[in-house]
Formats: structure tokens, C-alpha cells, sequence
């Protein structure tokens, strides 16, 4: 592999959308479906399921309505990139939407907008107005609607999201029914990152193999990053996947970088001696773009205390694992600090974690134990003195 | 018909008395009121046929809708880790000396409340701050003063 990461430009690149959907609506779903399929595109909000296998799945369902929802509920801390594609691109996103649509058979498309980008919605608005429009004129039976949230994280968990659309607690469902079979008012639903829906559409135009040639066996593609932290070089990045922590570092770090938190709050913690056997990707560390970098000037206790803080005000409260759980490790790691449990009492708090990530109904309490466990792994003195 | 009552069904009006009209019919009050008060939540839920209880158990799920009384301008400054590196204390401090109030709490004159938030999705510019929907990235201590009492002259 070289030693340099390679720079992609599919997101941000300007296109023409309408011409890619007149294009790309001359052919049956099937074969679309498959291209997407086959180009290995995996879902960009973190969990990373297969594109084209969630479409798949929807369009066989039998429904008199169906929907796509656009998960723009960019919470995960450190995350940013969401909101920079729908401030410079919106148009690729609402026609990623269109061509998942016509795959499905959805008539109807919502975004979902964290309540913290309500800044957007003017220009959204007026984007979507005319979009709509430009389907009505080429008979293509597909609307897209905005949908706000209110402020909690948990609602980028998409059965908590469509519970919040539906006009209630934003509380995740359980699994199965998936929202493809069961989602939004009960109807299939095929609910995708707002990135992984611009990647759609650019596999429609360019075709799958452009895509697959990119990254590894399980990570094809590109990836947008949203690097913070210490680093000279903050913001928005598309880097081809396959790349190894170490390299990440040398291009983005501030020469003194301790540790990088990949996947956000919910994800892991890597430490230096690490960096170079680390594969950013989904046969090593996956993340929905979060990657924030420390380096050795910053207290990894405080940096876990945050995280524990942000995900004991977030949990819905629903489960008992996740409730107790988190406020259980934050006041855990604080009495190990002062002194008022031995250290002996963290392998405690990891036990009650690998609870959490057995039995936390969804995705928020079971990834607690990810930040906590490396975080205390590779920082055990840091904790306790 | 009180004032809120009639603001209540205007809004079930555009946006639909069903069960998934009520996001959009708590996000509008909370727009034009700031909060939700006892008053309204009784209105919301008789327009939209829901017992109070419910309407109170889903308002108070969320961060953004408020059953407290709050100001004018809701002051949100991003609390999470990155902007937490960039000096996000020392934006709370200089405001809450500016506005004499702790976090949490609204000015006397009813014009201004101090919040944390979660992520406000700005870590690239740390820190970050909102007042309702405007969002101020990179803000400074001097900054954070300039822009409420950029606010202070429009109310």
C-alpha cells in the first residue's frame, strides 16, 4: 500500500442530478438495485449495512405506500459532515432520495433534520420545492417533505426516528420487524445516511466498478471524515477507505497525537502504540466519519467523563441497562478518581458494560462499552491517579 | 378562545390533528412561545384528541421543547468535548457574567437564557454557540459579547 491517502472527490462534486435520474430511470429497478449491490456500498451513517440489500429488501415488500426516509439526524459527536453535504450539495441528496424511490417504489421521501441545523431548512425548503416540481414535470410520482427534530441524539437510532415522526418519545423499537418490512406508519421503509444516498446516486452515474476499485474487500468506496481536535488541518475530508490509523495520523495529526477517537463518542479509542496496525474500516475500526484526534496535553479521564456525561443525558431511559447503566459507569470512574473506590473497582464498571452491550435495546447503550472499555484499556492510570 | 388556544388550532389547522402532527404542532408553539406552558399542552392535546399526560410525556422527551419558561433568545453553547478543547468555558463564563445568570437560568427581563447543548455538529470550528436557530461558529469570549449585544439592540 502507499504511504500517502488518497483524496476522492464523488460527494462534493458538482453534477448535473436531473440528468443522472433521466439517465438513470430508463432502467429497471432490478438492474440499479444490483449495480448498487455490487459496488459494495455499505450504509455511511455508521452501522453499515448494504445499500443495495436494505433497497432489495423494501422493494420486495408488498405495500400500498412505502417510504425513504434521509437520516439527517447527525448527532454522534464529532460528526459534522451531514450538514456540509446538505449545505453544498442538498440537490444530490434529495435526488439520491428520488432514485431510492424509484428502486423501492416510494412515492413519498422525508428527511429528518436534527433540530440543530434548523438553520438549513430556508434553503432546503426552496431546494425541495423546485425538486418536487422537476419530478411532478417528468411524471415521476415521488415528493420529498421535511421533518424536524427537537434535540435528541437517540433519534438517529431509525426506529427512534420514526417513532419522533410518528409524534412520539423518541424510544427505539425492537428488532425485528425491520423498517424495511415495518418502518415509518408501519410501511416498508428504506431509511438511509444522508452521504450514503449521494453515494447512490454516483454509483447510478458513474456505474459500480468506479466505486468497488476504491478501498478494501469489506470497505469499497470512499468515506467522508470529519476530523476535530488537535489537528492543524480540522474539517471536512473524502478519503479513500483501507487506510491505516497510522497513516491518517501522519496527514492529519499535530505531531504529538496521543490517541484518535474513531466513530465518535459511541466508538473506540485507539492509543499511539496502535496506530499502525489499525485498519479504518469495517474489518477494523468502523465510523460514521467522527475522528477526533488528542494529543498528549489532554486528559483521556476528562475525554471519557464527557462521553459517559453525553450518553447518561442521552439515553431515552427506556431500558434499564442503558438508563442505569451509563449513569452507573459515570459515577463509577468519578469514585475510582477520588479515591473513594479502589481501582480494582473498573473491572466492576467493565463487567456492567459488556451487560450494557448484551442487553441495551439498541444501538446507544450497547455501544457505551466501546469508548469505556478502550478508553480504560489503554488509559487505566489516566482514570485512576 | 385564549390567545394560545387559537394559536394551537391555527396550527393543528395547517398541520393536521393526527397522531404524527404533533411534533410539528409542539415545534411551532415552542418557535413562537419559546416554551411550552401547562396552558398550551392542554390546548395542543384537546385539538389533537391526546390525554395532557401524553402530550407532556413526548414534549418532555426532547431537549429543544422546553415545559420551562424561557427567554426571547435561547442561548446554546456546545458543551461536547472538541469545543470543551477549544475554550468553551471561558465563552460560559464571560456570558453568564454579562447576563448575571448561572446556566440554566433566564435573565430578569425575561430576554435571554444560558444553555449547554450536546454536539452541536461544529467541531471543526469550536466553539460553537446557537441563539434559537442562528448557529455561531469560533466564537471568542469577545465574540460571545458582541453577538448578544447584537440581540440585546434588536429586542
Amino acid at each position: 500500500m502507499e504511504n500517502k491517502i488518497k483524496k476522492v472527490d464523488l460527494i462534493f462534486d458538482k453534477v448535473d442530478h436531473l440528468a443522472i435520474l433521466d439517465k438513470t430511470f430508463q432502467r429497471s429497478q432490478d438492474e440499479i438495485i444490483l449495480d448498487v449491490i455490487d459496488s459494495g456500498l455499505r450504509g455511511r451513517g455508521g452501522a453499515g449495512f448494504p445499500t443495495g440489500l436494505k433497497w432489495k429488501f423494501a422493494k420486495n415488500e408488498e405495500a400500498d405506500q412505502k417510504y425513504v426516509i434521509c437520516n439527517a439526524d447527525e448527532g454522534e459527536p464529532g460528526t459534522f459532515k451531514d450538514r456540509e453535504i446538505l449545505t453544498q450539495v442538498p440537490e444530490k441528496v434529495l435526488a439520491g432520495m428520488a432514485l431510492c424511490g424509484y428502486c423501492i417504489g416510494a412515492s413519498e421521501g422525508y428527511i429528518y433534520l436534527r433540530a440543530e441545523y434548523n438553520f438549513l431548512l430556508p434553503q432546503l425548503h426552496e431546494k425541495i420545492d423546485v425538486f418536487n416540481k422537476k419530478m411532478k414535470e417528468r411524471n415521476m410520482e415521488f415528493a420529498i417533505f421535511i421533518r424536524s427534530g427537537s434535540g435528541a441524539y437517540v433519534c438517529g437510532e431509525e426506529t427512534a426516528l420514526m417513532e419522533s415522526m410518528e409524534g412520539n418519545r423518541g424510544e427505539p423499537r425492537n428488532k425485528p420487524p425491520f423498517p424495511t418490512s415495518k418502518g415509518y406508519l408501519g410501511k416498508p421503509t428504506s431509511i438511509n445516511n444522508v452521504e450514503t444516498l449521494v453515494f447512490a446516486l454516483m454509483i447510478a452515474h458513474h456505474g459500480p466498478q468506479q466505486f468497488k476499485d476504491m478501498g478494501t474487500f469489506d470497505s469499497r468506496g470512499s468515506k467522508v471524515f470529519s476530523v476535530s481536535g488537535d489537528t492543524p488541518n480540522a474539517g471536512i475530508y473524502e478519503l479513500e477507505l483501507g487506510m491505516t490509523l497510522e497513516q491518517f495520523v501522519n496527514e492529519f495529526g499535530d505531531g504529538d497525537t496521543k490517541a484518535v477517537q474513531v466513530g465518535g463518542a459511541s466508538g473506540f479509542c485507539v492509543a499511539r502504540k496502535h496506530f499502525k496496525d489499525t485498519l479504518i474500516g469495517f474489518e477494523g475500526i468502523p465510523t460514521g466519519g467522527s475522528m477526533m484526534i488528542f494529543n498528549s496535553s489532554r486528559s483521556m479521564y476528562n475525554i471519557l467523563h464527557d462521553y459517559l456525561e453525553f450518553f447518561e443525558e442521552e439515553s431515552c431511559g427506556q431500558c434499564t441497562p442503558c438508563r442505569v447503566g451509563c449513569q452507573q459507569l459515570l459515577k463509577g470512574i468519578e469514585a475510582v478518581k477520588k479515591g473513594i473506590k479502589p481501582p480494582s473497582y473498573l473491572e466492576e464498571l467493565q463487567k456492567l458494560s459488556e451487560t450494557m452491550r448484551i442487553a441495551s435495546k439498541c444501538g446507544l447503550g450497547q455501544s457505551v462499552p466501546n469508548p469505556f472499555n478502550s478508553i480504560i484499556n489503554n488509559f487505566r492510570e489516566e482514570i485512576i491517579y | 378562545m385564549t390567545k394560545i388556544e387559537e394559536f394551537v388550532k391555527e396550527q393543528a389547522d395547517k398541520y393536521g390533528r393526527r397522531r404524527d402532527s404533533l411534533m410539528p404542532v409542539l415545534q411551532a408553539v415552542v418557535q413562537s412561545e419559546r416554551f411550552l406552558s401547562e396552558e398550551a399542552m392542554v390546548a395542543i392535546a384537546t385539538e389533537l384528541d391526546l390525554s395532557t399526560a401524553d402530550v407532556y410525556g413526548t414534549a418532555s422527551f426532547y431537549t429543544f421543547l422546553d415545559t420551562v419558561p424561557r427567554g426571547k433568545y435561547i442561548v446554546r453553547i456546545c458543551k461536547t468535548i472538541t469545543c470543551h478543547m477549544k475554550g468553551k468555558d471561558a465563552i460560559v463564563e464571560t456570558l453568564q457574567d454579562m447576563l448575571k445568570v448561572k446556566l440554566g437560568e433566564t435573565t430578569s427581563d425575561g430576554l435571554f437564557s444560558l444553555l449547554q447543548a450536546n454536539c452541536l455538529g461544529w467541531c471543526h470550528k469550536g466553539p460553537v454557540m446557537l441563539v434559537n436557530d442562528e448557529v455561531y461558529p469560533e466564537v471568542t469570549p469577545e465574540k460571545a459579547v458582541e453577538i448578544i449585544r447584537g440581540y440585546l439592540k434588536k429586542a
